[in-house]
């Protein structure tokens, strides 16, 4: 196969990301909103009301904060995954198998590139707005500990970057709704076994290992440290993480898509 | 001598295990309406998404608005209109919207942009439905969105994949009408269709393909004065008789067709086969004399078996 990276990409993803500006505000308003309460439910029920039977808990930085203070990170972390997933595969998903919308795209300057950096930056606006919303409540409640709390805002958005990266490029292999099935499969255990919910600690030295290589722990880890102010240079390796996810993510994606549409 | 704007040279795409296009040769020039007129699987629309740049071509030479479309396939589709086969509208946007995000696709700046949507909603006659809902139009209405999206880039070279596939007979005389208009202000066509009628009303020229390869080329009447005569001549005997009164029309016009349930004779005037029938006392139940079509020519090209 020929072409450069002039055919892979015309550099207007923006017009791609305009498209689902204007495609969310007309017809899926109330998923956003959704997107937005849901982990605040999750907050207040578990945090505010199970906190109460707990007591404080030990972070993996060494600091004791109430269990509310411990789980809204992780929550907001997961909140940025599931936007990020949202958009990057059922929607996805469904524009590439039955709207023939990238088909249509693809007809025009833009080029595989384009489409994924306009998708995927779509589906980080959305993490961001998730994530805003949620930061404002954990704010109120007096859960950000500290100032380093203000970093957990670009934080999100990698994670977010990272999931929506790799969920694209999975979608893109995907032909049927029982296969997208399996990423929630995958996703449910992952959110409730991510030190979310209690510290890795519980687990003996073997499941640690397992919870450690997968990525939502990592954006658990990353977006504790920032809230809870428990920083140190080993969270870099976290940053590490989601930088690959995202390179590898893109590049499978725009591979694919090219596959599949330009063939 | 006017512009070649598309010019293939054995073009062949092979997938893996059969070849869709088999070595076509033929050229466009500039302002011209081509047809690209076939059965199904004839390899149409993958010839289609190659002069799209949609497709990379296995072999042979293929040069759209002069340039390669391997290697310069933003470029060739930035002058580009395409109407695929099957409509792919964004049905989350409205009916104006759909024309404004697709002319930014290009990176043509929004003013320009919005005066044209306007400009084409007037032309598609879709003025009144401009914030309606794609999935509440009817299909010659998202048949003319389409048509009229793909020329939002004010394209030099308009691709249109069976324009009228699926249409009512009103929709696809207005949707004609709109494509006539398009030619004769110069916009180059390139269409594929299956139905002769719409290949003689839009084509100046057009090739018949078959299994991927060109069976003929020429202007419709040439076509139809090549492979078919000027009149037909179709009789019903019923379908008892058919097979009986077949044997007793040998000799009569230029060739006979013979059909399960009628026979054509071919003839340059259908009214004398009949007077000469009748006076050697065969009676078909029914007679049509007629003027020959390319549907005639196609049939004749292409067989009659059904191609699937």
């Amino acid at each position: 196969m020929t072409g450069s990276i002039g055919s892979l990409y015309s550099g207007n993803a923006r017009s791609v990301m305009a498209r689902g500006w204007r495609a969310t505000r007309s017809t899926n308003s109330l998923v956003v909103l959704s997107g937005v309460v849901e982990p605040i439910f999750y907050l207040l029920s578990m945090g505010l009301g199970l906190g109460t039977l707990i007591g404080p808990v030990q972070t993996s930085g060494g600091a004791s904060v109430s269990y509310a203070a411990f789980i809204a990170p992780a929550l907001l972390a997961v909140a940025a995954m599931n936007g990020a997933i949202y958009d990057s595969t059922w929607n996805v998903f469904f524009k590439m198998q039955f709207a023939k919308l990238y088909e249509g795209m693809l007809a025009t300057s833009l080029g595989p590139l384009d489409v994924a950096l306009g998708e995927i930056s779509l589906a980080l606006l959305r993490g961001l707005l998730y994530a805003s919303g949620f930061m404002l409540v954990m704010q109120i409640l007096g859960l950000n500990l500290t100032w380093w709390a203000l970093l957990a805002l670009p934080a999100v958005l990698l994670i977010a970057f990272g999931f929506a990266s790799v969920g694209m490029a999975v979608t893109s292999y995907l032909k049927t709704f029982q296969q997208m099935d399996w990423i929630n499969f995958m996703l449910l255990p992952m959110f409730l076994f991510s030190a979310t919910f209690y510290p890795l600690s519980v687990y003996p030295q073997g499941i640690q290992y397992l919870i450690q290589a997968l990525p939502l722990w990592h954006g658990v880890e990353l977006v504790r440290g920032l809230t809870t102010g428990q920083v140190d240079p080993g969270m870099l390796w976290h940053v590490l993480y989601y930088a690959v996810m995202i390179a590898v993510g893109l590049v499978l994606t725009t591979r694919r898509l090219r596959a599949l549409l330009l063939d | 001598m006017p512009e070649t704007v598309i010019v293939t040279q054995n073009l062949v795409k092979r997938y893996q295990n059969f070849v869709a296009v088999d070595g076509i040769d033929f050229e466009v020039a500039a302002g011209e309406s081509f047809g690209l007129l076939g059965p199904n699987g004839a390899g149409k629309s993958t010839t289609m998404r190659m002069i799209g740049a949609v497709s990379t071509r296995t072999s042979g030479d293929l040069s759209v608005l002069g340039l390669d479309p391997d290697r310069y396939g933003p470029e060739i589709r930035a002058q580009l209109g395409v109407v695929p086969q099957e409509n792919n509208l964004d049905l989350e946007l409205k009916v104006r919207e759909n024309l404004l995000v697709y002319g930014r696709y290009f990176g043509l700046p929004r003013a320009r942009v919005a005066r044209r949507a306007d400009e084409l909603l007037e032309f598609a006659q879709l003025e009144d439905k401009a914030t309606a809902k794609v999935d509440d139009l009817s299909g010659g209405m998202k048949r003319r969105l389409t048509i009229a999206r793909a020329l939002i880039n004010d394209p030099r070279l308009l691709l249109l994949d069976e324009p009228t596939t699926g249409l009512d007979p009103q929709a696809r005389h207005i949707l004609w009408d709109r494509l006539f208009r398009l030619k004769e202000q110069g916009t180059t066509l390139l269409l594929t269709t299956h139905y002769m009628d719409e290949a003689e009303q839009l084509c100046d020229r057009l090739v018949v393909i078959d299994q991927g390869r060109i069976m003929a080329e020429g202007s419709p009447a040439e076509l139809i004065r090549r492979y078919s005569s000027r009149e037909v001549l179709e009789v019903r005997f019923g379908s008892t008789q058919n097979a009986e009164a077949a044997g007793r029309l040998h000799g009569y016009g230029e060739r006979i067709d013979v059909l399960p349930d009628r026979i054509l004779v071919y003839s340059t005037s259908g009214e004398k086969e009949l007077e000469r029938m009748t006076a050697a006392g065969l009676r078909p139940i029914t007679s049509l004399v007629r003027r020959s079509s390319l549907e005639d020519v196609f049939l004749r090209l292409t067989g009659r078996n059904l191609i699937e």
